[in-house]
């Protein structure tokens, strides 16, 4: 019997007149596609399609092709699904699969357009006028309070100004990712440019290296339902502490890092024996309400003396009303991870099937905040499938304060989204932690493409605020007026609160 | 002492107000009577950076995060009433010294030092405990001891005296959890339903006897053999000396222990393409 019905997706396609039978290429594959006999020899079963091979090429004579390899065609069993079943017929496994949902879902961000000023009210060059996008992430007081400064004018009342606030640079920040899950090499990347751009990145929750230390000030701690490394000097640490109660790619469900991830180093930022799972229970078992929420809230914020605290939860059905809970609950900010939000790991079938859409999650929690008068007393992150400025500035518009990018972190990168990071064979080194592919990733240079992104990003923002008229993120927060929906049924324009195109 | 407060017929319940300290050498005393719990952990934080050892926490009625995120291996609180939630979260190093009982969430996510109850506690009490140990005289209630865990020389050590109710160490990954069932006041078993659900790691011993039916699948109890009750006796010692109970009356019925089948539970539970 065969072993496995399972055909090669792609086709290594090696110019035996270009090839220098330099090996290049067998070194370079994490997947152990090549092997070398005279010349390398490509087994495509294991091919990803990463392009590391073909990127590192000193002749270019690799080129990687979709198998030509003919299915009868069938609209309901698609080919995956036949390959699943397949795989699963073999091994009676649980499907796991990294990156976000790659389903052809409906997007909402891609039937948004925004406005742009034209004749009756100038657009501004942001070019040559400042153009504000510092953002501060936190509660921000219920009124603005001022007193007679004695010379005639006013000022703010004493204690009346933003209270433990975190100052960002601009509204992006890195998306949780935790060490276990990434490199070492990746959160290096990621703490160097969040402090050079004065931003943020996010630990997830494998705990904190030592190595991030000094650049403490720009990372948000994690506090998850394993409690992996969180002790009080690592809640000390960060400039906020995050509960993570849910994740887009997975909502509802625990994670397990296998033990062969978790190597002497990341035992240590995790603080649990070499070799052992890692299992993150599916819920947090101390909170099973919203008034056990609070109370974790507020522990951090005793432990910590008063830190923001902000509680990531995954996108789903009813998450206005989890939002509001979680802001009546004592929350400085609500992360809202999309359905097509990243991971590390996850089961297929929670990651393709399970949560909604990003858009309408951050439309809904704004109203709804808005409509009980809370807005101010959080922020709102929103992630989970940010791809572009484009993106960033729908979602602020749509009601978000920041988002988060972790996808596209990696990508900027090297990453392929090959969709192999649960394998832990990375061969950009980046969701590995074997010591030949990490040191793959220079944080120097990671830093510093990391830092490109988020200042064209930055730059694109802007380009895209002065098209609006307006001179300060502030003013395209939560304006929905500036949007328009093309090609979006009315039912969604109205739970989105955006006006089809024309109106 | 400073009472509750009244509006309008309307009990508020409590002062925003710093309480009175009474300072004694190396030894301060907070009256916490209806002071918010606020106000209660600024003084006692106060108290140890002024340099304290000892603070005496007097009347304390349901103030929430006593000692919480405290540090300092040579500090000690006692605790006088019944303290709110989360008891010791986050604590790594002091004493907490409770006479009478504790709420839930004693010991949360604790890193370090020692937790004394003379009398009962609530639900969640060492949840993802890392070091440190938790005496509890009395009861406890259910999710008691979930996902402890050891690392090196990190090993936490959670002993009840009286009965648990259910998911008593599930998830257990690390450290020493111990359930004596002795001098309960609660009607029925030694413990819950599903104990150990997803035990991977850890000691786990009960006194006396477990129906297989109470525990998680993926567990199975034994007897516990001497070798075993010897590594136990040092820390039923340290608990019985700290409780006041007497070990020879402890050791006089038998134990069990409670064992996970599998180490990697799920090692074989995924594939992929």
């Amino acid at each position: 019997m065969p072993t496995s019905f399972v055909q090669a997706e792609f086709r290594v396609c090696i110019d035996d007149d270009r090839c220098r039978r330099c090996g290049r290429c067998v070194q370079q594959c994490g997947w152990g596609v090549y092997s070398f006999d005279e010349r390398p020899l490509p087994d495509d079963v294991k091919c990803r399609a990463c392009h590391r091979c073909v990127t590192f090429c000193p002749a270019h004579a690799i080129t990687i092709e979709k198998s030509p390899l003919a299915f009868r065609d069938n609209a309901s069993w698609q080919i995956g699904l036949r390959k699943s079943i397949w795989r699963q017929a073999e091994t009676g496994g649980v499907m796991l699969t990294g990156m976000g949902n790659d389903k052809p879902y409906f997007s909402v961000f891609d039937h948004l357009v925004l406005d742009a000023c034209q004749v009756t009210n100038p657009s501004i060059d942001p070019l040559r006028e400042p153009m504000e996008l510092r953002t501060y992430l936190g509660a921000k007081p219920d009124a603005v309070q001022v007193e007679a400064d004695g010379a005639g004018g006013f000022r703010l009342k004493p204690g009346a100004g933003l209270r433990n606030n975190v100052e960002l640079e601009a509204p992006i920040i890195f998306s949780p990712m935790s060490y276990g899950s990434v490199s070492l090499n990746v959160h290096r990347s990621l703490a160097l440019a969040a402090t050079r751009c004065g931003i943020l990145m996010n630990t997830g929750e494998g705990g904190l290296h030592e190595d991030l230390f000094p650049y403490q000030d720009h990372v948000i701690v994690q506090v998850a339902s394993g409690r992996f490394g969180v002790d009080p000097e690592y809640l000390n640490r960060g400039a906020a502490v995050e509960i993570k109660v849910g994740q887009g790619a997975k909502p509802g469900i625990g994670g397990h890092l296998p033990g062969e991830k978790i190597d002497e180093d990341v035992s240590v930022t995790r603080r649990i024996p070499c070799g052992a799972d890692a299992i993150s229970p599916a819920p947090h078992h101390d909170i099973y309400s919203i008034e056990d929420l609070r109370q974790l809230i507020f522990a951090i914020k005793e432990a910590t003396g008063y830190k923001p605290v902000g509680v990531k939860i995954a996108a789903v059905h009813n998450v206005a009303a989890i939002a509001s809970g979680i802001v009546h609950a004592g929350a400085d900010y609500v992360y809202l991870d999309g359905f097509r939000g990243g991971t590390g790991a996850a089961p297929q079938v929670v990651r393709d099937h399970i949560g909604i859409p990003l858009e309408i999650a951050i439309a809904v929690v704004d109203q709804r905040l808005r409509d009980e008068g809370i807005r101010n007393r959080a922020s709102i992150i929103a992630a989970g499938s940010i791809r572009s400025s484009a993106d960033m500035a729908k979602a602020i518009a749509l009601g978000a304060d920041v988002v988060a990018i972790g996808t596209a972190a990696l990508i900027a990168l090297g990453c392929h989204l090959c969709q192999g990071c649960h394998t832990g064979s990375c061969s950009w080194g980046l969701t590995t932690q074997k010591a030949e592919l990490t040191r793959r990733l220079d944080p120097e240079w990671g830093a510093e493409r990391l830092s490109n992104l988020v200042r064209a990003w930055s730059h694109e923002l802007k380009e895209i605020l002065g098209a609006l008229g307006v001179n300060a993120i502030e003013s395209l927060r939560g304006s929905r007026e500036r949007l328009r929906g093309v090609g979006l049924d009315a039912q969604t324009c109205k739970i989105i609160g955006v006006k089809p195109a024309g109106l | 002492m400073s009472a509750p407060l009244f509006f309008g017929g309307r009990v508020v319940g409590h002062t925003r107000a710093a309480p009175p300290v009474v300072r004694s050498g190396d030894r301060a005393t907070i009256d916490c009577q209806s002071t918010y719990y606020t106000h209660v952990n600024d003084a006692v934080r106060q108290a140890f950076a002024e340099g304290v050892q000892t603070v005496c926490l007097d009347n304390v009625n349901g103030q929430r995060y006593i000692g919480t995120g405290l540090a300092g291996a040579d500090r000690r609180i006692e605790v006088h009433g019944t303290p709110g939630q989360a008891l010791g979260m986050f604590m790594d190093g002091p004493t907490i010294e409770v006479f009478g009982n504790a709420q839930d969430g004693v010991g949360n996510t604790m890193n370090g030092g020692t937790i004394i109850v003379h009398g009962s506690a609530g639900d969640v009490l060492g949840y993802g405990m890392r070091c440190g140990c938790v005496y509890i005289e009395g009861d406890v209630g259910y999710r008691v001891g979930i996902h402890m865990k050891a690392y090196k020389d990190l090993r936490p050590v959670l002993v009840c005296g009286g009965k648990a109710r259910d998911f008593f160490g599930e998830y257990m990954a690390g450290g020493l959890l111990v359930l004596l069932g002795m001098d309960s006041r609660l009607p029925g078993p030694v413990v819950g339903g599903h104990l150990a659900t997803g035990m991977h790691g850890g000691e786990l011993y009960v006194r006396g006897e477990i129906e297989p039916w109470r525990c998680g699948k993926d567990v199975a109890v034994f007897p516990a053999t001497a070798e075993e009750m010897e590594a136990l006796g040092g820390v039923l010692a340290d608990c019985c000396a700290a409780l006041a109970k007497n070990l020879d009356e402890v050791l006089a019925a038998p134990f069990v222990r409670v064992r996970p089948a599998s180490l990697r539970p799920y090692s074989e539970l995924y594939t992929s393409l």
